[in-house]
């Protein structure tokens, strides 16, 4: 088997660890699939009649609208979990089985990137699942559907290796799960539940720049509208922006774990 | 540096966390198909060490092979040779024991149905087959240990290191866990074992260090280490009769002690259990009642007493010296 097999084979194996790992403690699990719907469903029967503003994209209806928010909620809780499930690793001392096994360290990361990825794959599905069941349209079809699980999968694992970064730095839990607010803050300074257009300052500013902002837009796109290759191209931009981010971070936390021990 | 017939070899290993020194300079060798028992007390700088053995941590100065590679330099070979059961078990309470079996064959490269027939076998010699695939977290702390003992296992290591495998273990456990150990050795496996239980380096290593503070204090077999620190005395309680009799008595059997009080008289002896006899019957002769004879033998703890000034166990001190000793009771 070549080392490229072998590394694949320990990166699946992690993965699917971690996705269990995820499925069996409800903790982890509840962020990423019952919040963001049970706000969805809040958000779209509550305030339904904002597509009436003016300034307000076409749309078909605010829960088509809201989708591609509530994906970037779940992929961005389900990141924040992955790098909470990495920290309760370290504090148990699983890590130190993986950090003594014969393999490339990367691989411990990215087996718990590819969990992630994973989870924002489920979460893509169970959004667009939802958004057909309850009439939304899906405006450029299948395509729109096959871009929105592309982004939201790999933002899943940008999003999951700044969540990994925090967890091998800092070894703590406690320190990632209290990052949750400040997800949901970064979050809500996008685009992703409310137009840029009808944001006031400073928010629009930083609206306007938030990486997030371009993930999102990349995936409503297509789900309100024909595909624009710009937005698309902008916002695969600013996920390997992230990701690059969160591999740069993660190798230099790994890189000190190992060394304090 | 290639030494095939050492499994370990460590020269001058230091790590420093900050200005603490945790692991000042310490020099040992294991021989291949040995049992090293590593023993001190809590904070004498086992567990660093080890870690600095397992690649799990940096040294910051010295050097060490195991089964031949260095393990700065050679970090990975090292990986491959050996297997890890750390202090605390680290197992995931949520997976179940055939999938961290399974998962660990995966870690060290074992393709996947020898990674399952290994799992399966280890399983079933840790007896832990009919709890397979219950989920780690509903498993007693024994079975927490085997385990973890047969995860480490998975890939037939050359060496093993143990830290502190038994620790808050009852003692059935505990048991079971030093016939795994002997039966694994038995199959030629070098095992390094931390422990901070004089009973355990004992009854397992065939040769034992002995760290404090960070340094080696004693290195070698425990009966050698023993004899350093003197010969095993005959401990007796006198039924009846006055003290200066019975030690007039067992003047020819060995060398008097200072005695503890009015009734016990200590007497050292040159060939151990061999001598009781000799005792028994000169006391008989002479018509005296003895209460109780016990042969009591130096202990690892003496040897550490007498190299560091403190008690290796915690809760004992300088005033119940002795209580650690190892006694061979004998009715009178």
């Amino acid at each position: 088997m070549s080392e490229l097999a072998k590394n694949a084979r320990v990166v699946r194996a992690l993965g699917m660890r971690s996705i269990r790992q995820t499925f069996r403690r409800p903790q982890l699990m509840a962020p990423i699939l019952v919040f963001p719907t049970l706000l969805l469903a809040i958000q779209t029967g509550g305030a339904g009649s904002a597509v009436d503003l003016p300034g307000f994209p076409p749309v078909q209806g605010f829960l088509q609208f809201m989708l591609a928010g509530a994906m970037m909620q779940s992929l961005m809780l389900a990141g924040n979990s992955g790098g909470i499930a990495l920290a309760v690793d370290i504090e148990m001392g699983f890590t130190d089985r993986l950090f003594s096994a014969p393999i490339p360290r990367f691989t411990i990361v990215l087996g718990r990137l590819a969990g992630t990825a994973a989870l924002g794959l489920l979460a893509s599905l169970w959004f667009l699942a939802i958004g057909l069941i309850f009439g939304a349209e899906i405006h450029s079809g299948v395509l729109a559907a096959l871009i929105a699980v592309f982004l939201v999968t790999s933002t899943a694992m940008a999003v999951g290796a700044i969540g990994a970064a925090i967890a091998l730095r800092t070894g703590s839990a406690s320190v990632v799960q209290g990052l949750f607010p400040l997800v949901l803050v970064v979050l809500f300074l996008s685009s992703a539940f409310f137009p840029n257009d009808l944001m006031i300052q400073p928010a629009k500013t930083i609206a306007e720049y938030n990486p997030l902002s371009f993930v999102v837009e990349g995936i409503r796109g297509p789900i309100i509208s024909p595909v624009d290759a710009t937005e698309e191209l902008e916002a695969v931009a600013a996920i390997a922006g992230i990701v690059a981010l969160g591999l740069l971070l993660s190798a230099r936390a790994l890189r000190h774990r190992l060394r304090v021990g | 540096m290639e030494t095939p017939d050492r499994a370990i070899v460590v020269e001058g290993l230091e790590r420093s966390f900050g200005e603490v020194l945790a692991v000042q300079g310490v020099d040992l060798e294991v021989e291949e198909g040995e049992i090293y028992g590593f023993l001190g007390p809590n904070g004498a700088g086992k567990t660093t060490t080890v870690r600095m053995l397992t690649t799990l941590l940096l040294p910051t100065g010295g050097s060490a092979t195991v089964a031949g590679h260095d393990v700065a330099r050679e970090a990975r070979a090292v990986r491959a040779s050996i297997g890890v059961a750390l202090q605390e078990a680290a197992l995931d309470p949520l997976m179940t024991g055939r999938e961290l079996i399974r998962l660990q064959a995966t870690l060290q490269g074992l393709p996947g149905g020898e990674g399952r027939r290994r799992a399966d076998d280890l399983l079933e010699r840790v007896d832990l087959a009919d709890a397979a695939d219950r989920r780690v977290g509903t498993y007693s702390g024994g079975m927490q240990r085997r385990l973890d003992l047969a995860a480490a296992l998975v890939h037939e290591p050359r060496v093993l290191f143990l830290d502190e495998p038994t620790t808050g273990l009852d003692p059935v456990s505990r048991k079971t866990i030093w016939e795994e150990v002997r039966a694994l050795n038995d199959e030629g496996t070098t095992v390094f074992l931390t422990t901070q239980y004089l009973e355990e380096a004992d009854q397992l290593a065939d040769n034992v260090g002995i760290i404090d503070r960070g340094r080696i204090v004693a290195e070698g077999t425990p009966e050698s280490l023993k004899a350093e620190v003197g010969n095993p005395h005959i401990q007796l309680q006198l039924a009846e009769g006055s003290i200066a009799e019975a030690e007039e008595v067992c003047a020819r059997v060995g060398k008097l002690l200072p005695p503890r009080d009015a009734r016990t008289v200590l007497v050292e002896v040159e060939n151990g259990a061999a001598d009781i006899p000799r005792a028994v019957r000169a006391l008989d002769e002479a018509g005296i009642a003895v209460e109780s004879l016990e042969l009591v033998r130096p202990t690892l703890d003496d040897v550490f007493v007498n190299k560091t000034g403190h008690h290796i166990e915690k809760g004992k001190t300088g005033e119940d010296e002795g209580e650690g000793a190892d006694r061979e009771p004998v009715e009178a």
